[in-house]
């Protein structure tokens, strides 16, 4: 490409939900680079004003079609936080895996059917089906894994339905766990082969020094819960998030672009749960990492694939784990209509399979919903994606434009956007 | 059959859980490919090409006059037009915007107008048979993937998919299920529901909340009196709970208005 030639994507594909790009170049020098956002609103943070306490985790699942169990997650512990209600031990275990299968069947759709097209030069997962039928096949037995784990425990794969505040409605049998297990125990070497896979890819090491938050726990990978930290020095509750991570409006996107105060954009998903949280891995994950010597702290975006390829592994063997703790389960079983309302404020911070995942709900004493906070993970990464195509446009000088702009879309698929989420109110200018 | 037949998903305003559960066709997916050639999907594939397509799923809610024109130019270039989900077939949960001002939505955000004024969406979620001939519904947020499957064979077999029109409470029948309505008088949308689901949630000690959208010949009305008088529900909650999955459509509108 010449000095001045921009780079637009009018239409991103392999992504979720509805987005563009469009980079103007002058003189070899990106003067803007903008991560549009063209998804329209659906204003959830509006209609949710009106509605109940109980019925809000059923409502925000909806945001995501991809990422619905983490947003019932998120809801439910926010508003279990504004209630002052504590749930079991083995609520918060079925609650993990749930989320872990969540992530295990994102992540899954994400490496082998979005990302992997590009370095195998396919446009899609079904044209590369033909001469990698074995990758196809893996990836459909790993996604249905992490489907059928969703649907034992939550009783519907997509927008589940078990999960209340307090607890679940039904639990899975003893029978369903084991034959899980077992499916999860033989999908170990698959998780294996996906970091092997994934690690030999031509992965671009285009580096930057942005900061990484995560949510980080003492003993455990973080998924449901913990303190959400950085990787330059944030260590904060959750309900401090708003005393810290700022948001501006954008004239370009749907989305609001997120930065922590003070300071710049920063980067949540994969690789900054990786970074943050390498000594809680799962000790054939962190072995497969240290193998291929993936080790924080790692600052190259499009390495989030990696991280993401260790984190698949990740799931399955916490999920194997979790499994086991779960077993005998005690038949703790909450029945709709059990949980009272009371006046209060609440929020809760998840992660999301891409990243940490925001939500705040005040009520009322009838437990109607009077103010509602929602920032998801890709609300929080759309400005760090605009950051890095400013750095990483300018080294792409020696390509066609073709190819600079698949360039500049595999950057985007790494950090594997879920638009229809980011979709906020902003100022339009 | 010789040829392939030409498939589109298209993602309007929405959640992309009717396209996830279109890739939760894991078991069928390879088999379906040797019949299906989907040759514009923009979450699945690049190079989407714009042509002729023997079958069009949309998903997702038509919220400005860019899909709109977009959808129109898939009704002219397709042979059957599928409504895919609740967001095209009823509105889904989007549509409880329907019954909020504007000027009510702009207390909750700090620009509210200037959205309105400066790119242009639609005040109302509308079902996409407001806009387009549909052919065929599939209901649900999301729709059982086997019903995705039954609308792609009988595009293939050129005949007219069944689709359930039953409520859900035949689905709890051929379960056994204690009827959550009548026998605990329990705030239960079924009667009204359409089914498809399997009765989920009634099988799960979970009253039905609707996600299927109304069956056909619903009677709302009845159903509102049930909640009201035996299960002692007050109007505001009757009216959350019509105003929810489908509230927008005709079968259900005049008890989500109350």
């Amino acid at each position: 490409m010449t000095s001045q030639q921009n780079i637009k994507v009018d239409y991103i594909a392999r992504v979720e939900g509805q987005g563009r790009l469009q980079i103007e170049v002058a003189d070899g020098i990106v003067k803007d680079a903008k991560f549009g956002i063209f998804e329209p609103p659906r204003f959830f943070e509006s209609f949710l004003v009106g509605r109940k306490y109980n019925e809000v985790h059923e409502l925000t699942s909806r945001i995501c079609g991809i990422c619905q169990a983490p947003h019932q997650i998120v809801s439910l512990r926010a508003i279990e936080n504004a209630l002052g209600l504590e749930i079991s031990e083995q609520t918060r275990e079925l609650r993990r895996l749930l989320n872990f299968a969540n992530h295990l069947q994102s992540h899954t759709l994400n490496l082998y059917m979005l990302a992997a097209p590009d370095y195998l030069k396919y446009d899609s997962a079904i044209s590369m089906a033909g001469e990698h039928l074995d990758l196809v096949k893996k990836a459909l037995m790993l996604k249905k894994l992490g489907n059928d784990i969703s649907e034992v425990v939550g009783g519907r794969a997509i927008h589940p339905v078990t999960a209340l505040l307090g607890g679940f409605t039904e639990l899975p049998t003893k029978i369903q766990l084991e034959e899980l297990k077992k499916r999860l125990q033989s999908a170990l070497q698959d998780g294996l082969e996906t970091i092997e896979i994934f690690s030999k890819l031509n992965i671009p090491d285009f580096e930057r020094n942005f900061e990484q938050i995560s949510l980080v726990c003492k003993d455990v990978y973080p998924i449901n819960e913990g303190r959400l930290c950085s990787t330059k020095g944030l260590d904060i509750d959750e309900s401090e998030y708003r005393d810290k991570i700022e948001e501006k409006d954008v004239g370009h996107s749907w989305a609001k672009h997120s930065f922590v105060t003070g300071r710049d954009s920063f980067l949540v998903g994969p690789l900054a749960r990786f970074n943050l949280n390498f000594s809680t891995l799962g000790d054939k994950s962190k072995n497969a990492a240290e193998q291929i010597g993936f080790k924080p702290t790692v600052n190259q975006p499009f390495k989030n694939l990696v991280a993401r390829a260790i984190e698949l592994l990740n799931y399955i063997e916490y999920s194997i784990n979790t499994i086991e703790s779960l077993i005998p389960l005690k038949d703790e079983i909450v029945v709709q209509g059990d949980v009272k309302p009371k006046a209060g404020v609440g929020s809760a911070i998840t992660e999301a399979p891409r990243g940490i995942l925001y939500h705040n709900f005040e009520l009322d004493e009838k437990g109607i919903v009077k103010k509602v906070d929602i920032v998801t993970p890709t609300a929080h990464n759309a400005a760090n994606v605009e950051n890095d195509l400013k750095e990483y446009v300018p080294t792409l000088q020696d390509l066609s434009v073709e190819e600079a702009t698949l360039k500049c879309e595999m950057l985007v698929r790494a950090y594997d956007p879920c638009i229809s989420c980011s979709v906020h109110m902003i100022k339009l200018e | 059959m010789s040829e392939k037949l030409k498939v589109a998903v298209v993602k309007m305003t929405g959640c992309a859980g009717c396209q996830m559960e279109f890739l939760r066709l894991e078991d069928e997916f390879m088999d379906l490919l040797d019949k299906v050639d989907i040759s514009y999907w923009y979450m699945a594939r690049s190079n989407n090409v714009e042509t002729k397509y023997d079958a069009v799923f949309i998903e997702g809610s038509i919220s400005t006059p860019r899909e709109l024109k977009e959808v129109k130019e898939f009704r002219n270039n397709s042979d059957i037009l599928v409504a895919f989900g609740d967001c095209a077939c009823s509105g889904c949960i989007p549509s409880i915007l329907n019954w909020i001002p504007p000027k009510e939505s702009a207390k909750v955000y700090d620009h509210f107008s200037a959205v309105h004024e400066n790119m242009p969406t639609f005040q109302k979620i509308l079902p996409l048979s407001e806009y387009v001939e549909v052919d065929a519904e599939i209901r649900g947020c999301p729709p059982h993937k086997d019903m995705i499957l039954e609308v792609v064979k009988s595009v293939l077999m050129k005949r007219k998919p069944f689709l359930r029109s039953h409520p859900v409470c035949v689905e709890c029948k051929l379960k056994e299920n204690v009827c959550l309505l009548t026998a605990e008088n329990r705030p239960c949308m079924g009667p009204t529901t359409s089914g498809g689901c399997g009765a989920i949630c009634p099988s799960i000690n979970r009253v039905c909340e609707g996600c299927y959208g109304p069956m056909s010949d619903s009677n709302a009305k009845s159903l509102a009196d049930v909640f009201k008088e035996k299960c002692k529900v007050d109007k505001e909650d009757i009216v959350r709970k019509f105003r929810k999955y489908a509230g927008y459509t005709s079968a259900l509108i005049e008890e989500a208005d109350n």
